[in-house]
């Protein structure tokens, strides 16, 4: 069985189609995505930043590590291609398809300790990312310890000559995708992104779509 | 004291014995009080922590807050590969991601500060003479080490940042779930517009200088490593000085409180932490 209906250009996913919810905006979400499966994410509206954390399944110790992801390829863009390693130098899984051009690994996740910093402290009671990690972290018995380096897929963070960096005006649009194969039983940990301060969601949270084929 | 017998407790307690006053370039100086290097205007009484890490080496240590840290590359290969924690909540740490978001840039030097995930600056940066550091590749670990080097576990000649950060948090009742990204001072790796990440050679020169201010009661963990991103095919890490001595925190004219608007709030945010 195949899917191909997320994306006028998305490749049809293999196998069975074990998962395909929505997760509405701002929404916390965790799945088990057995070894050999595929994960799909689908940027329905566009420009929609999705916070992800991937832990191994059986040993929630070794989980995604930015730092020697980006060190391993000598690049901070994740592209198709490339392998997202652990804190234990494994691979967790790997990006194999997608229609945006990069994704991000060095912008880190919201929160509302980081806001205060960022826009005010009038932002302290606003929705983060590390609040909904927390939030879906606690399903499957993590906490704040576990919080650690994540991706953000469809989110845009340039750095320039002089180290200047920030998130940017996105490069994704409606029914971008990307396509992460489990080389491992993985625990897919994401936060919608909430964040309403910057352009990471082009000011306006919308819903993703998450299938899981294999 | 090889010709000394060590047959019976008392001959081997007298071998023993006989090893101490032995001096090496890489040890603790104790009492820190000792310590003989010092920068200009510090007395000798408010040393709190002097020690050179070998190649190799690592180190950890509780600062109260506003003690100063200062290390130094005495021969230009030292890698300090660094992680902060709170140390009286260990669960609040060094967020690399939230250090260069919300300073809006990728590049440490004087004047920075290293952000915790919970708003707050853990530690700034009082002093820079090298000004080229990492916050962005991380530490070595068993297999980026034996791909290098042939070998790469902690008993071997080419032990691990990864490992000896776990050892060092062990002590401090932490675990493989409280290491999360490092930076890495004294070695620099520069991101090209297309994303990519150059290494940087001879970043530091010997010598060099890097102080951070404890802005809160800190537990900082060094490993001075060769640095995952070295291109050399020896294992190169060269002694870190630490020299660390009491100072005040940051007061409400601090200059580097004052640097920007995100700096003011992240004081803001330690000095609320510690009123109540």
């Amino acid at each position: 069985m195949t899917v191909n209906d997320t994306s006028a250009d998305a490749p049809p996913l293999h196998g069975v189609i074990v998962y395909d919810e929505i997760i509405p905006a701002r929404a916390p979400w965790a799945h088990v995505v057995k070894a050999g499966q595929t994960l799909r994410i689908v940027d329905v509206e566009g420009n929609q930043a999705v916070d992800c954390i991937v832990f191994n399944a059986h040993d929630h110790a070794e989980r995604y590590s930015a730092p020697d992801t980006m060190a391993a390829q000598k690049n901070i863009f994740l592209v198709t291609g490339s392998r997202l390693l652990s804190t234990e130098g494994n691979v967790l899984m790997t990006l194999t398809a997608t229609n945006v051009a990069y994704h991000d690994t060095i912008g880190g996740a919201c929160s509302p300790e980081s806001n205060t910093l960022r826009y005010g402290h009038h932002t302290k009671h606003q929705h983060g990312c590390v609040d909904n990690f927390l939030n879906a972290g606690a399903w499957h018995g993590l906490g704040k310890r576990d919080m650690t380096s994540n991706i953000n897929w469809f989110m845009n963070v340039p750095v320039e000559r002089d180290g200047s960096l920030g998130i940017v005006d996105g490069i994704s649009a409606p029914g971008k995708y990307v396509d992460l194969k489990a080389a491992l039983d993985v625990l897919v940990v994401i936060s919608n992104c909430p964040q309403i301060n910057n352009p990471c969601n082009a000011f306006n949270p919308t819903a993703v779509r998450a299938i899981v084929a294999g | 004291m090889s010709k000394l017998s060590t047959a019976t407790p008392l001959k081997a307690r007298d071998h023993a014995r006989a090893q101490a006053g032995v001096l090496a370039e890489t040890m603790p100086t104790l009492p820190a009080s000792n310590a003989t290097k010092l920068p200009s205007g510090v007395r000798s009484e408010d040393v709190v922590w002097e020690e050179t890490i070998p190649s190799g080496g690592y180190a950890s240590r509780v600062l109260k807050r506003g003690t100063r840290l200062r290390l130094t590359n005495v021969n230009s290969d030292a890698c300090a590969t660094l992680l902060i924690y709170n140390a009286d909540r260990p669960f609040e740490r060094l967020n690399v991601a939230d250090t260069i978001k919300v300073q809006w840039n990728g590049y440490l030097g004087q004047g920075k500060l290293l952000l915790s995930d919970m708003g707050r600056s853990l530690m700034s940066i009082t002093l820079d003479t090298c000004g080229q550091h990492d916050t962005f590749a991380g530490a070595s670990n068993p297999k980026t080490n034996a791909a290098k080097y042939g070998d790469g576990a902690n008993y071997t000649p080419h032990p691990n940042a990864r490992e000896r950060f776990l050892i060092a948090l062990a002590k401090h009742g932490l675990g493989r779930s409280d290491v999360m990204p490092n930076i890495n001072l004294f070695k620099s790796v520069r991101i090209e517009k297309d994303g990519g990440m150059t290494w940087v050679d001879n970043a530091s020169k010997p010598g060099d200088v890097v102080e951070l201010r404890a802005d809160m009661n800190v537990l900082v963990v060094l490993a001075n490593t060769p640095h995952v991103l070295d291109p050399r095919p020896m294992y190169t890490a060269t002694p870190l000085r630490i020299t660390a001595y009491r100072g005040e925190p940051a007061g409400p004219d601090d200059a580097i409180r004052n640097a920007s608007p995100e700096a003011q709030r992240a004081f803001l945010n330690v000095d609320d932490y510690f009123l109540s």
